[in-house]
């Protein structure tokens, strides 16, 4: 999500692309050849320890894209060997000037830009998501944030502390060592260099494995990263299954920080992983069931737009959907009119095509989840608006599904479903949804829509969110910090503040004959 | 004697809700003098059922709306500004209270432990008003800012080496930052921060803002630790204590943790060192506190010229340090915290006998009652003995031997821990080289012990995780919350 909200991102989208002459030269609706299927350890490519592999589908056809390498324990072992010698002290990597780093993230920025449109269009067959929202939302997005963490690496700054005695004391901002990344499948490549760029940008070493569904982007990445001329060691990319290679990560003794993208299930395992074996440090991106609220005063067809894209956008596979979307009496029966309308129009098809609106769901587990939720939403007393079913011949789709006369305490209400069903509730008073929006264990975003000065401010101080969008949602942007209150997780990603994660302070306190001011 | 010091001490119960509480399950436990092995008074004991109690107090006193919540942060400030004055002016009882309960003797209760609490709480008055937030130039029509708010309940659970002290530590930024707390003090020594919260009260905390309960680690520890609505845990204390608080935040709900565990700090002696002032450095770093302190420089390497006549010299200055009453001002050393303790370090001793290090001096118990072992030096030490590799939290020092700055930095680093290290030197050149190239949250540079609560204080790997004290500390104790407003023109 780059910081367009989701509306806008979509229509921009159609429209640039129709007065890009160069991309329309270029553009294909063939799926690309696959070169790079290996494990990435040491600037290497190298065949798994197991010599298993993991066939990559296509969400759109079920057809196998290609075969991958699929890296368990050993494989995970062998990287953080690597990233742990690419660490020590005078390596290559913990001598070079930090504004060399920063020219590095730079660089890889610049190849992520000319590879732009087979990345788009690799991580469109291999995800599901539409190629138009690849080149332009996930593309750019990644491009922006390598460039803003090339810009932060040499202003990691320490202090100097006026303690008491006759001492001089500094701090010194290090790098936290050998970090796991465990990205999900949603956004692959996108969360791919939220993790990558600030860990790099502080001078971590890391070793990344990439979604079992989605390890396509990842693996090309690898590629410019070699190409850029990061030293070997430095970022290891070993695609594998969770309960293989992403517990290897967890549990490893020699990992000193794992960095989590996920499930809130998953996150509890990886936060005790951590404690059983070496207290390792934890920053956690987990689930959501994020309210949107929207008032009897607010722009409505601009709070249905951005209602219905905070919710579709991505087929509903993001941690950010707004999953809950509470109207005020007075205008919720013609916000849900106009919310089905909007649904309905809704193109299904082919993702590689620009006009469609809306993929398939990345997996059979995921799509057969979506629909049992949806049959809960039925039998527990929901009204279905309008989807429900899946679409299509093959693939995995489920057509726009729109529930209103949702209460608080279905199944639907509570829990992430990850797909294309928008749940619209209705409230009276701004106490009440205030109470209700916050009564989850959940606490990742929030969004209001109303002109009134004092509900917005009231409401978005109320929310017991990382992020509150007032009159817009899915607004992200590299600059703001991103993160959970709660079970949505800890410690923040983007911004400055994503800094403090990727960083040990060290004190150092000298004697010194006379301290003066 | 303890008796009628004690007559008119009445806060041996739980603070909740700004109120003395009786345990639900009725029980109690006697908090012993470590100096006379004496029961100092019976502390009702908290469980399960008054974490619980303690929680909704705190929870409630949380609320949006809340007195708490709507109370201005530089009044936040002045709240710990009067808990500071009050402490300062009950600082005689305060540190008598002290010493009675852990054993370490009163002068440095009254001039160390008293006067740090006093600062810490001090500093961080300071900060409450100057947290900020930030406006963020994103991309796009929008006006983009972080609040920086509290995260909620906080479980604070601290240990027993310095009552007071961590109390402050773990009080003072959450406060500062508007959180609420639920604390559970050491069993060991209960009775300083349970008079500190009678002078919480009196200061005019609003009630539920903080609860003080004194219990056991398995049932009060564990129960807070593993609480559906606390949302966030800081624990000072053993590192294997330390492993199943983070894994009690994943099978729960996931709270925020930080944690202050064990060390193993070593303190690197080079050839060129001012060999006095190393010898008298050296000797605090570990005999401090009886040896009980999780940054203890408990490894001890010295370059090989200089070998011989520091430990000659150590075990001369180990030899003069005074063990004693604690309320005696002439004693430098009080009895060890309790007799668990006092027994694993006899068992450390004895495997340092074993596994053939050279015992320099003492090595044995000191007196007739009480937990008293003598000062006790190590020589020949090699890094794979027991004593070199567990902490052993007592004044036990092993005096290794290096060759070069290559190997020792190694050898320093070859630890889990990382909490503490020290060099001393007069190159420049050695001195920043070492520094940088040590895994430790603090490295002293000639000087050892040395803690303003201006400069943060944590582990690095199994050490802990988080910093304690000046403004990185206020880090922990908030949830970054990001609000974006679409505005029709965005200008620079």
């Amino acid at each position: 999500c780059h910081c367009i909200s989701a509306g806008m991102a979509h229509e921009l989208a159609a429209r640039q692309w129709s007065t890009t002459g160069v991309a329309r030269q270029h553009w294909t609706t063939q799926i690309p050849r696959v070169f790079c299927t290996l494990l990435f350890i040491n600037n290497e490519w190298c065949k798994s320890s197991s010599g298993r592999k993991m066939a990559v589908l296509n969400p759109a056809t079920g057809e196998c894209i290609c075969e991958v390498e699929e890296g368990n324990a050993e494989d995970v072992d062998k990287a953080v060997s690597c990233a742990r010698r690419a660490f020590q002290l005078g390596s290559l990597w913990r001598r070079m000037d930090a504004s060399d780093r920063g020219l590095l993230l730079n660089r890889l920025a610049d190849l992520v830009e000319r590879d732009r449109l087979l990345l788009a269009t690799m991580e469109s067959v291999n995800s599901g998501k539409l190629f138009l929202m690849a080149y332009f939302v996930d593309l750019m997005a990644s491009i922006k944030t390598l460039r803003y963490y090339a810009g932060w690496a040499d202003k990691i700054q320490g202090k100097t502390i006026p303690v008491d005695g006759e001492y001089f004391t500094f701090t010194r901002h290090e790098p936290v060592g050998v970090c796991g990344q465990i990205i999900p499948w949603n956004f692959p490549l996108m969360m791919l260099v939220w993790k990558i760029a600030p860990a790099l940008c502080c001078g971590n070493t890391v070793v990344l494995k990439p979604a079992e569904q989605t390890p396509l982007t990842a693996l090309h990445m690898a590629k410019l990263i070699l190409e850029a001329g990061f030293p070997p060691g430095v970022v290891n990319v070993v695609p594998g299954y969770g309960p293989t290679a992403g517990h290897a990560i967890a549990h490893h003794m020699d990992i000193d920080k794992v960095a989590f993208t996920g499930s809130t299930e998953v996150g509890k395992l990886v936060q005790k992983a951590a404690g059983k074996s070496n207290l390792k440090r934890v920053t956690l991106e987990l689930g959501g069931k994020n309210p949107n609220i929207v008032f009897a005063d607010a722009d409505l067809e601009h709070a249905v737009q951005e209602a219905h894209h905070g919710l579709f956008f991505n087929q509903g596979q993001c941690c950010l959907a707004g999953s809950r979307v509470f109207v005020e009496e007075p205008i919720y029966d013609e916000f849900v009119r106009l919310s089905v309308e909007k649904a309905l129009k809704r193109v299904l098809g082919n993702p590689l095509l620009a006009n469609v609106d809306q993929g398939p769901q990345i997996d059979r587990k995921q799509y057969d989840k979506i629909l049992e939720l949806i049959e809960s939403g039925r039998r527990e007393g929901a009204r279905l608006e309008c989807g429900g079913v899946p679409w299509g011949q093959k693939g995995l789709y489920i057509q726009p599904t729109v529930f209103s006369e949702v209460t608080d305490d279905m199944r639907i209400a509570k829990e992430e479903i990850f797909g294309p069903v928008q749940l619209i509730l209705k409230f009276k008073s701004m106490e009440e949804v205030i109470q209700r929006a916050n009564h989850s264990q959940y606490g990742l975003a929030a969004g209001v829509f109303t002109t009134d000065i004092n509900k917005a401010l009231t409401v978005s101080s109320a929310m017991q969110t990382g992020t509150v969008w007032v009159n817009c949602y899915n607004a992200v942007s590299v600059q703001a910090p991103f993160g959970g209150f709660k079970m949505s997780g800890s410690g923040r990603e983007l911004g400055e503040y994503c800094l403090q994660d990727y960083t040990e302070v060290k004190t150092v306190t000298v004697k010194i004959p006379q301290k003066n001011s | 004697d303890s008796a009628s010091f004690l007559k008119d001490f009445i806060y041996n119960e739980l603070f909740i809700n700004n109120e003395w509480h009786d345990a639900v399950s009725k029980k109690t436990f006697p908090t012993i003098n470590p100096a006379t092995g004496e029961v100092i008074c019976e502390v009702v004991e908290g469980s399960k059922e008054d974490v619980d109690k303690a929680v909704k107090a705190a929870k409630e006193a949380f609320r949006l709306g809340s007195p708490w919540r709507r109370m201005d942060a530089s009044q936040r400030g002045r709240l710990l500004n009067l808990l500071a004055d009050a402490i300062e002016r009950d600082a005689a009882y305060l540190a008598e209270l002290e010493t009675l309960d852990n054993g370490k003797p009163y002068s440095v209760s009254y001039c160390i432990d008293v006067p740090m609490v006093v600062k810490c709480l001090r500093y961080y008055a300071g900060w409450a008003d100057k947290w900020e937030g930030k406006t963020i130039p994103v991309d796009g029509d929008y006006f983009c800012y972080t609040r920086h708010e509290p995260i909620g309940v906080c479980g604070q659970i601290i240990p027993w080496n310095f009552p007071l002290l961590m109390q402050a530590w773990k009080l003072a930024p959450a406060l500062a930052t508007g959180n609420t707390i639920v604390m559970k003090v050491a069993e060991q020594t209960p009775l300083t921060a349970l008079y500190v919260a009678s002078l919480i009260k009196e200061v005019g905390f609003p009630p539920g803002v903080v609860n003080i309960i004194a219990g056991m680690g398995p049932t009060a520890g564990a129960a807070i630790s593993s609480h559906m609505d606390i949302d966030k845990i800081a624990f000072t204390g053993s590192t294997e204590v330390g492993h199943l608080i983070q894994q009690a935040s994943g099978s729960s709900n996931l709270k925020k943790v930080s944690l202050e565990l064990g060390g193993k700090s070593p303190n690197i002696i080079l050839s060129d060192a001012n060999m006095e002032e190393a010898v008298e450095q050296a000797h605090n770093a570990i005999f401090f506190n009886q040896g009980q302190c999780c940054c203890a420089g408990s490894r001890t390497y010295v370059q090989e010229n200089i070998y011989n006549e520091f430990v000659e010299r150590s075990v001369e200055r180990a030899k003069k340090r005074v063990v004693g009453d604690p309320f005696n001002l002439k004693t430098d050393h009080g009895p060890q915290v309790d007799d668990e303790q006092f027994q694993k370090i006899l068992g450390y001793i004895s495997s340092g006998k074993k596994e053939g290090a050279k015992l320099m001096c003492g090595g044995g118990v000191a007196a007739d009652r009480g937990y008293f072992i003598q000062p006790t030096i190590f020589g020949e030490v090699q890094d794979d003995m027991k004593i070199a590799r567990e902490e052993i939290f007592g004044p036990v020092m092993q005096i290794l031997k290096f060759k070069s700055i290559e190997e020792v930095i190694e050898r320093a680093n070859d630890t889990k821990y990382g909490l503490a290290a020290a060099v001393f030197t007069t190159d420049v050149n050695k001195a920043h080289y070492v520094s940088n190239s040590l895994r430790a949250g603090t490295v002293w540079i000639n000087c050892y012990n040395v803690f303003g609560v201006q400069a943060p204080f944590g582990g690095y790997k199994a050490s802990g995780a988080g910093r304690e004290m000046g403004e990185y500390g206020l880090e922990h104790y908030t949830e970054v919350k990001t609000v974006t407003v679409k505005i029709p023109q965005k200008n620079s």
